[in-house]
């Protein structure tokens, strides 16, 4: 069996609104295999970009553990938890959420700026994570004189420059047109399988998910059987 | 510890980059604060100003002699037979010829008519010696000549004859029982001195009808010799007089004008400070808010709380500081050397003054400014590093 790298037992998660509790996931078991590339979907209010924050450590679960990476996330304080994240995910988010004054190259490196490398070794990996996302010449623009795809491919790169364990994606191509779509799902499916990277994607598109390794689906908080035995399936 | 640098200098660089994007609303911080320091920094250098004039008068190897109980010399009367008492006493230095440098003054005042001031207008007029350089050295003639003895002619101070255009030379002013010429204008390194008009003394007390002194000022012969001439005084029991030294007598007179000028500004300083603060509030309030999204990406890639915190305190620091450079490079450029007259209400005079505008008081405003900035800057940066990650980024 693969090694786990996202572990859920017995997870739930959810809001109060006023004075009433809403369950957005409830008592979610899952497993996501290293090297994995899973999408996943389900109708608006499903909980999937919840259970995308859980896994991230963006957000805290009411209940049950979780465990990525070999740590336990559920128990972490915030300050830990952001330590955490620097070490190991990278996020992808739908508007790419550049820092608008910097260069694409600036904004490749703000992960670094939380490690302890030297200017000339963050400059070395800003340019090799630019040029696995095939934007090392647009390394000087900033995100206003990028396209949608070029900008998503900035935020791709500064991702992946820490090197982290997981990247999480939520609606990577969500703001795009098919084509360049196509080429940023393309972009991700290169990065799981040539440089195997573990990848959790969010995504309402069925083409996008095509992409991936794996499909999990979710309704009202639950996942759909079938589908999650068939991701507990294919990663044993 | 390191990193911990690296992140707040990376995160405060962020912001400072997207400053010029949010000029306006980052100008009403600099502007405000620009406001408390300039009105600050120009009341206190009045008052500095003033109070440098009156301090800058006199030397400590000169002692004045008032009589016992008087604040001032307009108050004070000292008799003929005490004056000569005084001016025998021991720790009185004496010149070549053996006689004592001291100089029993008539001291009072004249309403001097202003073409934009119709209010009277009293100065002092001094009745002292024509030979009054050899007690105070410091003083020169500067236009015209020195009054004669027994003649009724005036030296006006540099001061009043700039505050007051009919004390020219060739004019006349009214000191007592008709017009006196003025026959030259005198200064005596800006001290309060610059304000008055000096005239002989002797042909004052007749004019005046008067038959005492007001004050008897002093050379002392030495370091020491004013507890010698103190304990003189104070061991004669004809003498029911107080003895200073000049700098200390010149000093209390600033300090009721001082007081209430510290008072004014600190009180001017404190409700625009709040107007500002408000300003500073807002302008960094507007700031996070436009920020949502950058603040929780960084949050996101693992960026701590306190980064955030102290980058939002370092930019409304610096735009504070940016405030308080426009602020008091405005007050020293308008008001700096600038030339007023006051009533000094300890004495009922007017006391011709120029405004300082010292590094000190520079610095008062920054430290103001800072505090401003400090205290708008820190709700915000709180409210930034509270943020809650998730829900910014769904704002995106």
């Amino acid at each position: 069996m693969a090694e786990s790298v996202v572990s859920l037992r017995g997870v739930n998660k959810s809001y109060t609104r006023g004075k009433q509790s809403v369950d957005v996931l409830q008592n979610l078991d899952l497993e996501i295999a290293k090297g994995d590339f899973c999408a996943l979907m389900g109708p608006s209010g499903s909980g999937k970009t919840t259970l995308l924050n859980l896994i991230g450590g963006l957000d805290r679960p009411s209940g049950g553990a979780i465990t990525v990476a070999g740590a336990r996330l559920d128990q972490m304080s915030s300050g830990k938890l952001a330590q955490w994240r620097a070490n190991h995910v990278g996020f992808v988010f739908q508007f790419y959420n550049l820092l608008p004054v910097l260069t694409a190259e600036r904004n490749v490196e703000v992960p670094l700026l939380l490690t302890n490398l030297s200017k000339g070794e963050r400059a070395k990996r800003v340019h090799i994570a630019l040029d696995v996302v095939g934007l090392a010449e647009r390394a000087r623009h900033k995100p206003s004189e990028l396209s949608g795809g070029q900008a998503q491919r900035v935020a791709i790169a500064r991702a992946l420059v820490a090197d982290p364990t997981l990247l999480v994606c939520d609606e990577p191509t969500g703001d795009l047109d098919r084509k360049t779509a196509d080429e940023i799902l393309n972009l991700l499916q290169v990065l799981n399988r040539k440089h195997g990277k573990t990848i959790v994607m969010v995504t309402h598109d069925p083409k996008a998910a095509d992409h991936a390794s794996h499909v999990l689906h979710l309704d009202k908080g639950v996942l759909v059987e079938a589908q999650a035995k068939r991701v507990a399936g294919s990663a044993a | 510890m390191a990193n911990s640098i690296q992140q707040i200098a990376a995160v405060t660089a962020m912001n400072l980059r997207s400053v010029p994007a949010r000029l306006g609303t980052s100008m009403v911080i600099v502007v405000g604060i620009a406001g408390v320091v300039g009105v600050m920094v120009a009341l206190f250098a009045m008052a500095e100003g003033f109070r440098s004039t009156l301090a800058g008068t006199g030397r400590a190897d000169r002692a004045i002699v008032l009589r016992g109980g008087s604040n001032d010399e307009l108050g004070s009367v000292v008799f003929r037979e005490q004056a000569q008492i005084l001016m025998d006493a021991a720790g009185v230095r004496r010149d070549a010829d053996g006689k004592p440098l001291a100089l029993p003054e008539i001291y009072m005042l004249t309403d001097v008519p202003k073409d934009d001031s119709p209010g009277p207008n009293n100065v002092v007029v001094r009745g002292t010696a024509a030979d009054v350089f050899k007690l105070r050295p410091e003083a020169r003639i500067v236009a015209g000549r020195m009054f004669q003895p027994g003649v009724r002619e005036v030296v006006v101070g540099k001061g009043a004859a700039a505050q007051f255009p009919r004390l020219a030379v060739g004019a006349t002013v009214d000191v007592r029982d008709g017009p006196w010429t003025i026959v030259g204008v005198f200064e005596t390194g800006g001290d309060v001195h610059e304000s008055e008009l000096w005239v002989d003394q002797e042909t004052l007390r007749l004019a005046s009808r008067r038959n005492a002194y007001n004050s008897v000022t002093v050379q002392l012969d030495g370091d020491a010799a004013f507890q010698t001439f103190k304990d003189a005084i104070t061991a004669d029991p004809r003498l029911t007089l107080q003895v200073q030294r000049e700098p200390d007598y010149y000093a209390s007179r600033s300090k009721a004008l001082n007081d209430l000028i510290t008072i004014l500004g600190y009180t001017v300083a404190v409700i625009m400070g709040i107007g500002a603060l408000f300003g500073a509030l807002n302008t960094m309030y507007a700031a996070v808010a436009t920020r949502t999204v950058e603040i929780a990406t960084l949050r996101a890639i693992g960026f701590g709380a306190a980064p955030v915190v102290l980058s939002v305190l370092i930019e409304a620091l610096l735009l504070a500081l940016a405030g308080s450079v426009v602020g008091g490079a405005a007050a020293y450029v308008f008001f700096n050397g600038y030339t007023v007259n006051t009533l000094n209400f300890q004495t009922f005079s007017q006391v011709a003054f120029a405004f300082r505008v010292t590094p000190g008081l520079l610095v008062q405003g920054a430290v103001w400014a800072c505090a401003i900035g400090a205290l708008g800057g820190l709700f915000p940066a709180v409210r930034a590093a509270r943020l809650p990650v998730v829900e910014a980024l769904r704002a995106a």
